[in-house]
């Protein structure tokens, strides 16, 4: 009880903040916008298809997607840096909630939020003329959430142990982009030379962004076609990455739960 | 036998080569206001921050109320509260989504929950102001809002960490008004550090610590017969001169005290006529006073309380440092 209040508490507070922050909103999805139209409708023309009848604008918009919830849920860990700067940490350390709580409250509270921006993004969909089903949206859900989750409690864990915002600054920009680039968001992940089919197929990202592209472009049964993930000459299917993500994220945030209980 | 709300028992704190806290002992008894006095960096903050469980103690151990601080850590959560010298508060938010969060954390019961709240708002003024976002609100606000936010949940104890440094007088006074008309009211213990003398007066007793150990306990008036001699303070034209001087033909040791010097004698009035007559280094000013908690404190440490305060760069180096040393 004492756990689930602590956790509502602190994800409740990160979501009034964030309604509170209208420009944050907003800016937050300027970017994966721009990469969207800009790169989208500059190099449609030239990249041809890549998958039946999917252009490349249509191609990157999962990709997009992936990235806007990625970019999004690591604030989880600049918020905890942010609170300990300004102080209000110290109000939640001693309070009678138990600290893992609290990790867990933070890393839903960006992955809420995460998720609210990633749906803003879907409602671009028609504009570039990608359709998909109400049924589509509900598997869609839960796999952006569990994305949000798993890469959100990485930047809680990565904020229990770097104290300062440049810092933690730093070590973001170090980390986000070169996951956000080696997702394969933005190029097929078939014939990359080997030195990045490693570090792609090493990225968790990688096994987000996958399945959601699959489910948005490539689920239609007269298209079939699979943007999945080849590992060790196997073509994995949608369940698998979910799976492998879904270790990947239960060890993170176990991890966040364990080192935010054990700083002082 | 007495009720100790606060019982600490041989507590040792160490960071590395350095032992901040260093074997302390001392009772708090329910309802006292108690007065934790020290120079920077003599272990005040690292034994309050062990008090509130932010701290793990190295050895010896805590209670409150009887529950251990490392032990039943979440218990003696419920049971504090705290205003920090650094503000605490979520800056984004309103002055009421601040207690209302609080007030979620703590479990007050929703039942109470908002006429606590507006009690306690009206009460440090801030009512009219509940809506505006904290960012816009002066230092001074600020602390009042945390000293609200710390009552929210009734605790048994209070701890104030400075709860008046940097505030202009008239703050200070109204933030003491509510303090004491709380401790009337509720009986609330209150565990209390501060720079300023006249604060530390009001307390039941205080207890002075200094290169993390305790020094002395006691109420402000017996500690004051420490030092129950009169206090000379005088400057001179050669001040190390004086002192000798003064050594030869009374056999008192004077101490350095800013730019000048100052010495203990029985019977100040009358001793002052004969030492101006006889004594041959020419003074420059001299002043007679009473004993006050600042002589304890200079007595008992050898430092001046208000020294720190005059180096204000210092002191947030001091604090900087100490907060890297939490970590």
């Amino acid at each position: 009880m004492n756990h689930l209040r602590g956790v509502y508490t602190i994800w409740y507070r990160d979501i009034l903040r964030f309604w509170h922050d209208k420009m944050r909103m907003i800016s937050s999805i300027t970017f994966p916008l721009l990469f969207l139209f800009v790169f989208g409708s500059g190099l449609s023309a030239r990249m041809g298809v890549l998958g039946p009848g999917i252009d490349f604008t249509q191609f990157i918009f999962p990709g997009i997607i992936g990235m806007t919830v990625l970019m999004s849920s690591f604030m989880a860990g600049v918020s905890v840096v942010w609170d300990r700067e300004f102080g209000f940490l110290k109000e939640v350390l001693v309070a009678p909630i138990s600290r893992a709580s609290v990790a867990v409250g933070k890393t839903l509270g960006s992955a809420t939020v995460a998720l609210l921006q990633g749906l803003l993004i879907l409602l671009f969909a028609p504009l570039i003329g990608v359709s998909f089903t109400a049924s589509t949206l509900l598997v869609l859900l839960p796999l952006m959430f569990l994305l949000a989750v798993s890469l959100g409690s990485l930047g809680v864990l990565l904020a229990t142990r770097i104290r300062s915002m440049e810092a933690f600054q730093a070590t973001m920009q170090m980390l986000m982009f070169p996951m956000v680039f080696l997702s394969g968001a933005f190029f097929p992940l078939q014939g990359l030379p080997a030195w990045m089919n490693i570090m792609v197929k090493f990225n968790p990202a990688t096994y987000g962004i996958a399945p959601i592209r699959q489910i948005i472009l490539g689920t239609d049964p007269n298209l079939s076609y699979s943007y999945n993930i080849n590992l060790f000459g196997q073509t994995l299917t949608v369940w698998n990455e979910v799976a492998i993500l879904a270790i990947f994220g239960v060890i993170v945030i176990l991890l966040a739960m364990w080192s935010f209980s054990n700083q002082e | 036998m007495k009720d100790y709300i606060i019982k600490v028992e041989n507590l040792v704190k160490r960071f590395s080569e350095l032992v901040a806290v260093d074997n302390i002992s001392f009772c708090v008894e329910q309802g006292e206001l108690f007065g934790f006095l020290g120079p920077n960096g003599a272990g005040k903050t690292t034994t309050i921050n062990i008090l509130c469980t932010l701290t793990k103690p190295s050895s010896g151990r805590a209670l409150i109320d009887g529950l251990d601080v490392v032990r039943q850590q979440s218990q003696v959560r419920q049971l504090i509260g705290l205003v920090f010298q650094d503000p605490s508060l979520d800056e984004r938010l309103s002055g009421l989504q601040n207690l209302r969060f609080h007030a979620l954390v703590y479990s007050v019961p929703a039942s109470v929950r908002e006429q606590r709240i507006e009690q306690l708002l009206k009460m440090v003024e801030l009512w009219d102001k509940r809506h505006n976002k904290v960012q816009t609100y002066s230092g001074g606000m600020k602390r009042r809002l945390e000293l609200a936010r710390g009552l929210l949940h009734h605790p048994k104890v209070l701890f104030l960490d400075e709860p008046t440094l940097g505030l202009d007088p008239q703050t200070r006074n109204r933030i003491w008004e509510y303090v004491l008309e709380l401790r009337q009211r509720e009986g609330t213990t209150i565990f209390l550090t501060t720079h300023y003398m006249d604060e530390a007066e009001k307390a039941d007793r205080i207890a002075i610590i200094d290169y993390g150990k305790l020094i002395a306990i006691d109420t402000p008036g017996k500690l004051k017969k420490v030092v129950s001699k009169d206090v000379i303070s005088l400057k001179t034209d050669d001040n190390a001169r004086a002192a000798e001087e003064i050594k030869v033909r009374y056999q008192i040791e004077a101490r350095h005290d800013g730019d000048g010097l100052c010495f203990e004698v029985n019977n100040g009035e009358e001793f002052l006529p004969i030492f101006l007559k006889e004594f041959s280094t020419k003074i420059l000013n001299v002043s007679l006073r009473r004993p006050s908690l600042d002589d304890v404190f200079l007595k008992l440490t050898g430092r001046e309380i208000r020294e720190e305060e005059v180096n204000d760069q210092f002191k947030t180096m001091v604090r900087q440092h100490g907060r890297r040393m939490r970590r």
